[in-house]
């Protein structure tokens, strides 16, 4: 890995505001053409690390670099390279959804000209061409939010930062988005994300870092950390009780680990199906019991005890 | 031509002037108002009708009559100049106020502009810009109708436009200092109550400031309002001469050291609420 393909560099990076640490001295580099996530619950510091990366929050202490540039003194030169799609819609929903774009674009530079044939390129991507005069307010969740990137991308950014780009769309919309994201990917853009969702980091992420606390408490490619971390499959059992705890004894050695959560315990084994026969053969009858594979959630709930949506 | 093109590739670009940048916040402001100055047209000229109707007709019959004006003038020729100043600090209010902490907290268009090469000040300087437009719009359709009901008594009187101008910038900028602070509606309800509305009453708008109890007179003094009331008066009433240029421009000087001031304070306050 040659040093010219990191584009970004933080080392020991900390945001404190007042006597709270909100992020307390991460590590990570991003490589150029790889999507790269921050996994966690929300008050993890995922945030906070994206605004610092994006240059709006300046570095408490540590170091970060971004295209070999410090925030602190090439802030807006930083900015004029990044496209950055925000947690909450920051659209103007009084004016259209092309006017929304040609504003932005005057913002980076662009001649009107210009702003021109991008905006209309964009919304092709972003499948919004047919409402392209009409006003922002009224149109669905996913449809602001292809908006958001679209605006974000009118620069034609090298990375693009999305914090957590697809909280409070419904399933059809977030497929709709992530395949909008693999299309980015593929043309050479880099993606730095941020999610609580799972599947959302499986999906779209080469690499991710899982953070609690404000700290990284593992870094690496989705598969590379479900196998450090979890085994290959996962046996749920539900019992008819009000806590779980109560049937963990009566599981224990079964598998390598057993987690009671409030509505089920899961088993972590290599063979699902056999540790379900296990169960079965001491006699514990479970309301339904299901073998699946170990996901990142998984991994989370391995590394911190608790779940990442809660 | 080559500059242009390198902008929209991906990679470093030429990056934009100090006036490329806050003409571009102008720009999207200009946007907006292209929507939604239908509605604030019509407010615009029924408000200064309103006041022509009743300060003019209604109170100024009397004062004339009982009093025979002031100083020799016509009661409608004296408020009208002082009406023009104190118009411009309402102007001011409603753009500074709500509207920016929509900016900051509502749809957050301001977080918009700074993920971009804007800096806090381009976005201020920029929005400055803006309502400075709606200060010249405003004063201008408020001048007109009142020369069509007899205002003015002189010429002179079109300086007036620059002098309420600054007159608002005096209340803008600091206004946007104060909006950067606040969560909700307390603290706008507090500073319209007692600033705002106590200082349209006694800034000398609808009578002379000596008229108050003496104690009262030099708080009239360090307001903004009473300078921009009396400097307005001042040109609305002949070009001045010797002292009275002295007086006016002290008055000037006054308001733009407000505007100033703000501004300064403006940029603290929206650093530390949008990039902290």
């Amino acid at each position: 890995m040659s040093g010219d393909d990191i584009l970004l560099r933080a080392r020991g990076l900390t945001k404190r505001f007042g006597d709270f640490v909100a992020v307390d001295g991460v590590d990570f580099e991003v490589r150029k053409g790889e999507c790269f996530g921050f996994l966690g619950p929300n008050g993890a510091g995922k945030s906070s690390t994206m605004r610092m990366v994006g240059c709006v929050s300046p570095v408490s202490g540590g170091e970060l670099r971004l295209f070999d540039l410090d925030p602190a003194t090439d802030g807006p030169a930083i900015r004029a390279r990044l496209g950055s799609c925000p947690q909450r819609d920051t659209l103007d929903e009084e004016l259209t959804v092309e006017e929304n774009l040609w504003v932005y674009g005057r913002y980076f530079g662009l001649s009107r000209k210009e702003v021109r044939a991008r905006a209309a390129e964009l919304l092709d991507f972003a499948q919004l061409t047919e409402r392209a005069g009409d006003k922002v307010e009224p149109l669905s969740g996913g449809m602001k939010r292809r908006l958001t990137i679209a605006r974000s991308l009118i620069n034609s950014p090298e990375i693009l930062l999305l914090d957590e780009p697809t909280t409070g769309l419904d399933p059809q919309a977030r497929h709709v988005l992530w395949d909008r994201l693999f299309r980015l990917k593929r043309s050479g853009v880099t993606l730095v994300l941020t999610t609580h969702y799972m599947d959302e980091a499986e999906q779209l992420c080469d690499r991710l870092v899982v953070m609690d606390h404000g700290r990284i408490v593992a870094e690496g490619s989705p598969r590379e950390l479900i196998e450090q971390h979890s085994t290959r499959e996962v046996l749920e059992l539900r019992f008819d009780v009000d806590d779980h705890g109560r049937h963990a004894e009566q599981v224990s050695g079964i598998g390598q680990r057993v987690e009671v959560l409030p509505d089920r315990l899961l088993v972590y084994a290599h063979d699902g199906d056999r540790a379900s026969a296990d169960v079965h053969a001491r006699g514990v009858q479970p309301l339904s019991s299901l073998v699946r594979r170990s996901t990142l959630e998984d991994v989370f709930l391995t590394l911190t005890g608790r779940t990442l949506v809660d | 031509m080559t500059v242009q093109q390198e902008r929209t590739v991906r990679g470093p670009r030429a990056p934009l002037s100090a006036a490329e940048r806050v003409l571009a916040v102008f720009g999207y402001h200009l946007t907006v108002y292209s929507r939604t100055w239908r509605g604030s047209i019509v407010t615009r000229v029924l408000s200064p009708v309103l006041f022509m109707l009743s300060m003019g007709i209604g109170l100024g019959a009397l004062v004339d009559a009982r009093a025979g004006g002031i100083d020799g003038r016509p009661y409608l020729q004296f408020v009208v100049p002082g009406i023009v100043a104190t118009q411009t600090m309402w102007v001011a209010w409603s753009e500074s106020s709500y509207q920016v902490l929509g900016y900051i907290k509502w749809n957050m268009g301001y977080h918009a502009q700074l993920a971009t090469p804007l800096r806090v000040r381009d976005v201020l300087a920029g929005h400055f810009l803006a309502i400075t437009g709606h200060l010249v719009v405003a004063t201008s359709l408020f001048m007109a109708v009142a020369a069509l009901f007899g205002g003015f008594g002189s010429w002179s009187a079109v300086a007036c436009l620059p002098v309420a101008v600054l007159t608002g910038l005096a209340f803008v900028t600091p206004i946007f200092a104060f909006t950067a602070t606040q969560e909700g509606d307390n603290g706008f309800n507090i500073l319209y109550r007692w600033i705002i509305t106590p200082l349209m009453l006694f800034s000398g708008t609808f009578f002379p400031v000596d008229q108050l109890p003496v104690w009262m007179q030099p708080v009239a003094w360090v307001t903004p309002l009473w300078h921009g009331v009396e400097a307005c008066r001042t040109v609305a009433s002949g070009w001045p001469s010797g002292g009275g240029i002295l007086a006016l421009l002290g008055h000037l000087l006054v308001l733009a050291a407000y505007a100033v001031a703000g501004a300064l304070l403006a940029e603290r306050t929206f650093t530390r609420r949008l990039a902290s």
